[in-house]
């Protein structure tokens, strides 16, 4: 199927675009009783893009996420996931807020993917061990999660999808509740994490500076209903340094440009 | 670097709380068996109720010689502990099942709700003529005891369980046995200690009462009978002894808690 697709070039990331897609959706509806959450998207992303999705709060973001991971049913419309290499896992989700399960420590946390798919043991020995050793909580593998810090606890759950090896990560505002400071180190990680092996993530946001440091493509979702707005290419260049970034005059332009769009849905959903 | 301080420190600080809470738990029996020793023999209560620790002593060494107060001990030990099992083990699978499945927990919430408010000492003469005088009276009084505050605290531990987590076990393709092997017990496991050291409570008050009325054998026999004979001392022993159960049930089982719930962060 991958190879029949026609994906639209376009200029600065043609190379990224000649790449087949990962992720289909297509007339994508969906509906929770009379609440029309999504209406109408449909959207090809490429493989080893880092696809960001920025809209109003409530404009169903997060419920496009929670399909792509089968949490939630669609209403009408088709996803498709192109097939996963044998044996590896289709997606694996980073949740908001605190999703590492309390009872469980760092390392059986972050082994949980692995051990749901009966990963072989000295497999999920070293997967695990590379991964605490990744997002530098190694020395925390036996504490309990109620004994880190709001950010060590992010990064066990980034630790925790990544280590699944999945072929797409979704992310749903994983850095929402952090402070300013361990954001910014947080996004720092995830780039240096995804630029080593460019795996396809689909990352919702509700901030435009965290959709521009990050993304490949951004797609503005309009207020409720969420439709697809626009998609914007981001042309900088990775490796990318978040605080070099902000230095760079395209960066605030392209921020600036993403506002435009933005704003007008925005002020529609406070109505 | 300063996280891990954090925590050591706070570590420490926890180790520190937790043996100043034992060595009050073990000083404030102490304290009182000591006032009342001093109230006995200074004659400011009355001894034929209230006999001295001492002497108290002096009719448990006597028991214990005659071996009395060891076999109605053990009596009544292996009676709660069988009637903790039959009853405790299908009350942990029945309140977890309620609390993960909305059908069954419609079926058998009303059956709770209705049967709970009966004072279970009230059924005891019922359960007499069905289990007769033998030892398995004695074992389904703490049974229904122990089943209650089991059953409603699983389901209440499973229904607390924040939604996340089993979006995360969905999402991470648990099935259903490892959803309720790393999911649904291990988030209810709090609870369900709340409710064992209650059904253990509620367990040592049948027993007494079960093994007054209709036993000839265990620790409520022996305080009853010594009712019966005036021999006051006796009966402190029997109550000492019942006491003493207790506690050492209730320190095992915050023990055991800590050990099966490490990440509690309050215990």
């Amino acid at each position: 199927m991958e190879d029949k697709l026609l994906i639209k070039r376009d200029g600065a990331r043609a190379a990224a675009a000649a790449r087949p897609a990962k992720i289909r959706i297509r007339n994508l509806h969906k509906h929770f009783g009379p609440l029309r959450a999504i209406e109408d998207v449909s959207i090809e992303i490429a493989e080893g893009t880092f696809f960001v999705i920025v809209g109003p709060s409530g404009c169903g973001k997060t419920t496009l996420l929670r399909i792509l991971g089968g949490l939630e049913q669609v209403t009408s419309g088709t996803v498709e996931l192109s097939d996963a290499a044998p044996g590896r896992p289709h997606y694996s989700m980073v949740f908001q807020g605190d999703s590492i399960f309390p009872w469980m420590t760092v390392w059986d946390n972050a082994a949980y993917g692995l051990r749901m798919r009966r990963a072989p043991k000295d497999e999920i020995e070293h997967v695990v061990r590379q991964w605490l050793d990744r997002t530098g909580l190694t020395r925390f593998a036996h504490h309990y999660p109620h004994q880190l810090s709001g950010g060590m606890r992010q990064r066990v759950s980034i630790a925790r999808a990544f280590a699944n090896d999945p072929e797409i990560l979704l992310m749903d505002e994983p850095f929402s509740a952090l402070d300013e400071q361990n954001k910014t180190i947080l996004q720092q990680e995830l780039l240096r994490i995804w630029e080593a092996d460019k795996k396809t993530v689909v990352f919702i946001t509700h901030s435009v500076d965290e959709a521009v440091t990050l993304g490949d493509k951004i797609m503005v979702m309009t207020a409720s209903p969420g439709r697809t707005k626009t998609i914007i290419d981001v042309p900088l260049e990775r490796p990318r340094h978040v605080l070099e970034l902000r230095h760079d005059p395209r960066y605030g332009e392209i921020v600036y440009g993403i506002w435009g769009q933005l704003k007008d849905e925005v002020e529609r959903a406070r109505d | 670097m300063s996280a891990i301080t954090i925590a050591d420190v706070g570590e420490r600080k926890r180790i520190a709380a937790k043996r100043r809470d034992l060595i009050l738990s073990i000083a404030s029996p102490l304290g009182l068996l000591a006032a009342w020793e001093i109230a006995a023999r200074f004659h400011l209560i009355d001894v034929r109720f209230f006999p001295a620790p001492s002497s108290i002593v002096l009719a448990l060494v006597s028991a214990a010689q005659s071996g009395e107060l060891l076999d109605n001990t053990a009596v009544s030990l292996e009676r709660l502990i069988f009637g903790f099992l039959l009853g405790g083990v299908p009350a942990l699978i029945l309140g977890i099942v309620m609390g993960i499945s909305r059908p069954v927990r419609a079926f058998i919430d009303p059956l709770i709700a209705a049967t709970y408010p009966i004072p279970k000492s009230a059924i005891l003469p019922l359960i007499l003529l069905i289990f007769g005088l033998g030892e398995m009276s004695k074992v389904v009084m703490v049974a229904i005891g122990v089943f209650y505050p089991i059953a409603i605290n699983a389901t209440a531990g499973v229904l607390q369980i924040s939604r996340i987590y089993l979006d995360v076990g969905q999402s991470f393709k648990a099935g259903r046995w490892e959803t309720f092997r790393t999911i649904a017990l291990p988030g209810a496991l709090p609870f369900i200690m709340t409710g064992v050291k209650l059904g253990v409570g509620l367990g040592l008050i049948l027993i007494a009462i079960a093994e007054m009325m209709g036993a000839k054998s265990g620790l409520g026999y022996m305080i009853w009978s010594a009712w019966e004979t005036f021999a006051v001392e006796r009966m402190y022993v029997g109550l000492f002894m019942i006491a003493i159960i207790g506690f050492v049930l209730t320190l095992g089982l915050n023990e055991l808690e800590r050990w099966l719930i490490p990440w509690k962060t309050n215990s």
